[in-house]
């Protein structure tokens, strides 16, 4: 914020709080202050229900110190699920605004407001959304599926977890002090430079993603080090799941393409707080080399998002057409060939910005080619489906969903990736209507396929089909009516990030847009009305068998929720669809014999460095020099401090894991 | 189980290679035969043209890489069962892309969108409109 | 050990073991997960050096009519940085060497020595910083320097963490010994100052010799 006029400016309060005062706290925006008094409201009342039931302990114990890579997935979630709520009212505050601002009404945003509010819904919705959400089925799941006990470093988990999370924390303080950036979401140069954005909004985005970088860095090296070296014996590469399988693709892009953006936000704010010359337009900077880097890191990162999920929907596809997924091998391969080529294209994002004929042809038609093992993946899947016995359960119609909506938003990429068709369509709502229709028909629909599919065997019983098929049937339509008008919209050259218009002929299909998002937010509401209605009738909708759906691969094969330990016995694979294997040939579940089981313990240190995080990024965002300088030695003590405890295992003991079983032995019995 | 850290049994058995007195020493002796001789070219100007001495010890920093991952860090396409080798690889062909293509890249638009930039050998950007 | 499980032979193996699942837990060892991991997260500081390096090819030449390479670089003192980081990548093998053969004191003298090694290289270039800011050739001045000063410098600071790291090693051996924990971290630290010192060669080559070439 600018230097306040008044005399608290002076020379202590700055070296205390740098240049943090009253005016940052937002009291002349009346949307921010009913928002903060809603958050402060709920918040007293959670920490209030907390306190009275006396649940910091089992907290902190059996939540915040774990190291369980099923309870880390299941944090994910949740945090995925908070943002998401954050990052839809975004949505629909920019959907009203768009329908509202025409002849000559300004609207209910001003600009100040309705810059920051686009680009908040940008990045929470990509690296607070999408990422953990992905990142906590990941979590959740691979373990599993590869029949191990956790993943590789079970500590490093916890860390990263509790990282994503200061992430989001940093971006939502922006909410209410200070501002978020007005730059859009990927912040290009010169305007996220200092001279053009002098306030603390583009710092806010620097720290925080810098911040939940690590963590997903760190997250993507503790699964592919699972994956390699913690299968379960018999389990050969080409006997993975091919969620492992797509997943393992996914985490080789994150560790390989976040590095570029820690380095290129690295080199953004060291323009930014020391004044170096990188991404400048004097002094020989070149802030094209920014958009040039920023879509290195950006376009691996669309495939990182979608991958997993082409696994789900294989999964969820070969389960409900009780059928071995078609052509495994080739998915394999279209995976392997769709995360090389991902790091090929990333020009098509700035085609516009001038490289000339060669290098846009180039990029183009790599482009083009990435639609071809994607094309490929969804013939497998209607190959699966084909002569199967199909049942219409909610993740299988989230998958159909999905493929529909999905080539439709493939296409419209492939038309963009022809460069002379771009110069018409860049930065238009073309573009936006492209991206959301591969975003949300692709990695959204994909979520909620694998939360309904694998809900059931996090907690236990299965997932309301009646709120679930509203919530389903409100979504679809929903979008379908709040982006095709985008794309009408966008070919007759309506650009993106505009906030009052014009021409009132444009008018209705903004209202169009606004009706669909209003559609989709019920849909949101009643998804939300499924997990109360589900966890009120749970006992009815309970699942004792651990296999609900009559699943195929490991992850089935253990009681719901799986025990800590995951598996009594260390599973052995003959068969890509292992389980499916064991059914087959009348696996009986061993009953005695269990030895203690050897698990890492919980740990607090991700905690306290996640906060010690987010004071450092306090510091530096408020340029309170002595609390970011005190925070950053904390963190080097306490992760030095870490490494001293040589003691992080325990042994579960034979009678616990002899008790737990003997529980299931008696509720399977009881199921018949 | 879980791996990481942990207790007092167990031993080296990841599958790493290790150096012995003699192979580090062939190391170091390389890397300072294939250090020097780069310094001395440049320092001397040994070649007239200096796109020549630049192809050298561009050669000779790539074969003074390979000594170094040999030597020093003991790659092999055995340890890990092969991943640490897939991994770099990997990394090399993401490493070339990135440095090639951005440099591609950027000449490209460098030379479309700033023209009055080419040829110059103190490139003054402040100059710009 | 426990007793057998009861399973209908039908589901043993022709060695009479059970088909899909292990009777004894597998032995694991410690930490065999804990080398590829630290692989993969060099892999991942080589692509940060990646972005750096392109930076500097891209904005090398941006001198905005300021001080270039030849005005500013000192082969000599270069070389000499060069040798110390050479010197220190061998003493840190010696002390590998002396990490197997179980000799503790042998370890902590070379490791010291790699230490040493580590923070003359750290002093040299900084003097070489120093020096350079001195001229007024700041990191500020252009883009050519920018690129510099984050390059070299971001390979200063991992040397930094590597110092930082080694001297806790130090302690830890001091403590516990040898154990196959301390053993495993030293070999991290061994990968992540031998990965620095391929960094470096990248360095010397790209910015400072070719840089005297232009």
């Amino acid at each position: 914020m600018s230097p306040h006029p008044a005399s608290e400016n002076s020379g202590i309060w700055k070296l205390i709080f740098g240049r943090l005062d009253w005016s940052a706290i937002p009291i002349h925006e009346p949307i921010l202050i009913g928002t903060f008094i809603a958050v402060a409201i709920g918040g007293v009342a959670v920490l209030g229900l907390v306190t009275k039931y006396r649940l910091w302990g089992m907290l902190w114990r059996d939540w915040f110190t774990t190291v369980d890579h099923k309870r880390i997935g299941i944090m994910y979630m949740i945090l995925g699920l908070i943002m998401f709520v954050r990052g839809f009212a975004d949505a629909v505050m920019m959907r009203l605004q768009q329908a509202m601002a025409f002849n000559g009404s300004e609207g209910y945003l001003n600009a100040h407001h309705y810059d920051q509010i686009f680009t908040a819904h940008g990045v929470i919705m990509i690296f607070f959304v999408a990422m953990p959400m992905i990142t906590g089925i990941m979590n959740y799941m691979v373990p599993l599926q590869i029949g191990a006990r956790d993943v590789s470093f079970p500590f490093l988990n916890n860390f990263s977890f509790w990282m994503t999370t200061a992430g989001a924390v940093i971006v939502m303080m922006s909410l209410f002090v200070g501002e978020f950036a007005r730059t859009g979401w990927l912040a290009y140069p010169p305007l996220s430079g200092i001279a053009y954005s002098p306030g603390v909004g583009v710092d806010y985005y620097i720290w925080g993603l810098q911040i939940a970088g690590i963590g997903t860095l760190l997250s993507g090296v503790n699964l592919i080090a699972t994956i390699v070296k913690m299968r379960a014996p018999g389990m050969s590469m080409m006997k993975l799941p091919i969620f492992v399988w797509t997943s393992l693709c996914a985490n080789v892009l994150i560790v390989a393409a976040f590095p570029v953006l820690t380095a290129v936000l690295a080199l953004l704010s060291l323009d930014r707080y020391v004044g170096t010359a990188f991404f400048t337009n004097d002094m020989g900077g070149n802030p094209m080399m920014y958009v040039n880097l920023i879509w290195i890191w950006g376009h691996p990162e669309v495939y990182i998002l979608i991958l997993p999920l082409f696994g789900v929907f294989s999964e969820v596809t070969s389960t409900f057409s009780n059928k071995r997924l078609f052509g495994y091998s080739s998915m394999v391969y279209a995976t392997v060939v769709i995360a090389i080529l991902s790091y090929l294209v990333w020009l098509h994002h700035f085609f516009t910005m001038g490289s000339g004929a060669s290098v846009n042809s180039f990029f183009g038609i790599t482009t083009m080619v990435i639609s071809i093992p994607t094309g490929a993946k969804l013939f497998n899947w209607l190959f699966t489906m084909y002569r199967g016995r199909i049942r219409f359960e909610l993740p299988m119609m989230w998958t159909v969903a999905f493929m529909l909506t999905f080539v439709v938003g493939g296409m419209t990429g492939v038309l963009l990736a022809v460069p002379p068709a771009d110069f018409v369509l860049h930065n238009s709502l073309f573009l936006i209507a492209h991206f959301h229709n591969v975003i949300i028909g692709g990695v959204l629909f994909g979520l909620f396929a694998a939360i309904n599919y694998w809900w059931p065997k996090a907690f236990g019983f299965k997932l309301d089909r009646k709120w679930g098929v509203y919530s389903f049937w409100l979504w679809v339509v929903g979008f379908w009516f709040a982006f095709m008008p985008l794309y009408i919209l966008g070919l007759m050259g309506v650009t993106r990030r505009m906030r009052v218009f014009d021409d009132p002929s444009l008018q209705i299909w903004f209202e169009i847009a606004a009706l669909g998002a209003v559609m989709i937010a019920a849909g949101i509401a009643c998804m939300f009305i499924q997990f109360g209605v589900s966890i009120k009738n749970r006992d009815k909708l309970r699942d004792t068998t651990g296999d609900p759906w009559n699943g195929r691969t490991l992850e089935w094969a253990t009681s719901s929720p799986p025990p800590d330990y995951n598996f009594a016995f260390t599973p052995v694979i003959h068969d890509g669809d292992a389980w499916a294997d064991m059914k087959k040939r009348g696996y009986q579940r061993p009953t005695s014999g269990f030895e203690p089981i050897h698990m890492p313990s919980n740990t607090g240190t991700g905690v306290i460095i996640a906060g010690l995080s987010i004071a450092f990024s306090v510091g530096m965002i408020w340029y309170m020099w002595w609390l970011a300088g005190l925070s950053f030695v904390g963190i080097l003590a306490v992760a030095i401090g870490h490494t001293f405890n040589y003691k992080r295992d325990f042994h579960i003991p034979r009678d616990v894991v002899e008790r737990t079983e003997g529980e299931r032995t008696r509720q399977l019995a009881m199921q018949g | 189980m879980s791996a990481h850290e942990q207790s007092n049994h167990g031993h080296h058995d990841d599958g790493h290679a290790h150096g012995t007195f003699g192979s580090y020493m062939i190391g170091f002796g390389l890397s300072v035969i294939l250090t020097a001789i780069p310094f001395w070219l440049v320092m001397t100007g040994y070649f007239a043209n200096p796109q020549t001495t630049a192809m050298v010890i561009m050669a000779f920093a790539v074969v003074q890489i390979v000594v170094h991952m040999i030597y020093f860090l003991h790659m092999n396409t055995r340890s890990e069962g092969g991943w640490t080798m897939m991994a770099l690889i990997f990394t090399l062909v993401l490493v070339v892309i990135t440095l090639a293509g951005s440099m591609w890249v950027m000449y490209h638009l460098n030379h479309n969108m700033m023209p009055q930039m080419q040829g110059m050998s103190a490139h003054d950007m402040s100059q710009m409109p | 050990m426990a007793s057998a499980p009861t399973i209908d032979p039908a589901f043993l193996d022709k060695d009479g073991k059970p088909l899909f699942h292990l009777e004894h837990e597998p032995h694991h060892p410690e930490g065999s997960s804990t080398m590829l991991g630290f692989w993969m997260y060099l892999m991942s500081d080589c692509l940060i050096f990646a972005c750096l390096f392109a930076t500097y090819a891209v904005l090398g030449g941006n001198y905005a009519a300021g001080p270039g390479p030849k005005d500013l670089f000192d082969l000599s003192l270069v070389a000499l940085n060069t040798a110390m980081l050479l010197f220190s990548s061998i003493t840190y093998g010696f002390a590998m060497l002396a990490v197997e053969k179980n000799r503790i004191g042998a370890t902590q003298g070379w490791l010291a020595i790699t230490g040493l090694f580590g923070l003359a290289f750290l002093g040299i270039e900084l003097y070489e910083f120093a020096h350079l800011i001195h001229e007024g050739a700041t990191p500020m001045r252009s883009g050519f320097l920018s690129a510099f000063f984050a390059l070299v410098g971001t390979h200063g600071l991992h040397v930094t963490f590597g110092i930082i790291w080694l001297a806790t090693l130090m302690v830890q051996v001091a403590k516990k010994g040898l154990i196959p924990a301390n053993q495993r971290r030293l070999m991290c630290l061994s990968m992540f100052w031998h990965f620095l010192d391929v960094i470096w060669i990248g360095v010397f080559t790209f910015v400072y010799l070719m840089g005297m070439l232009r």
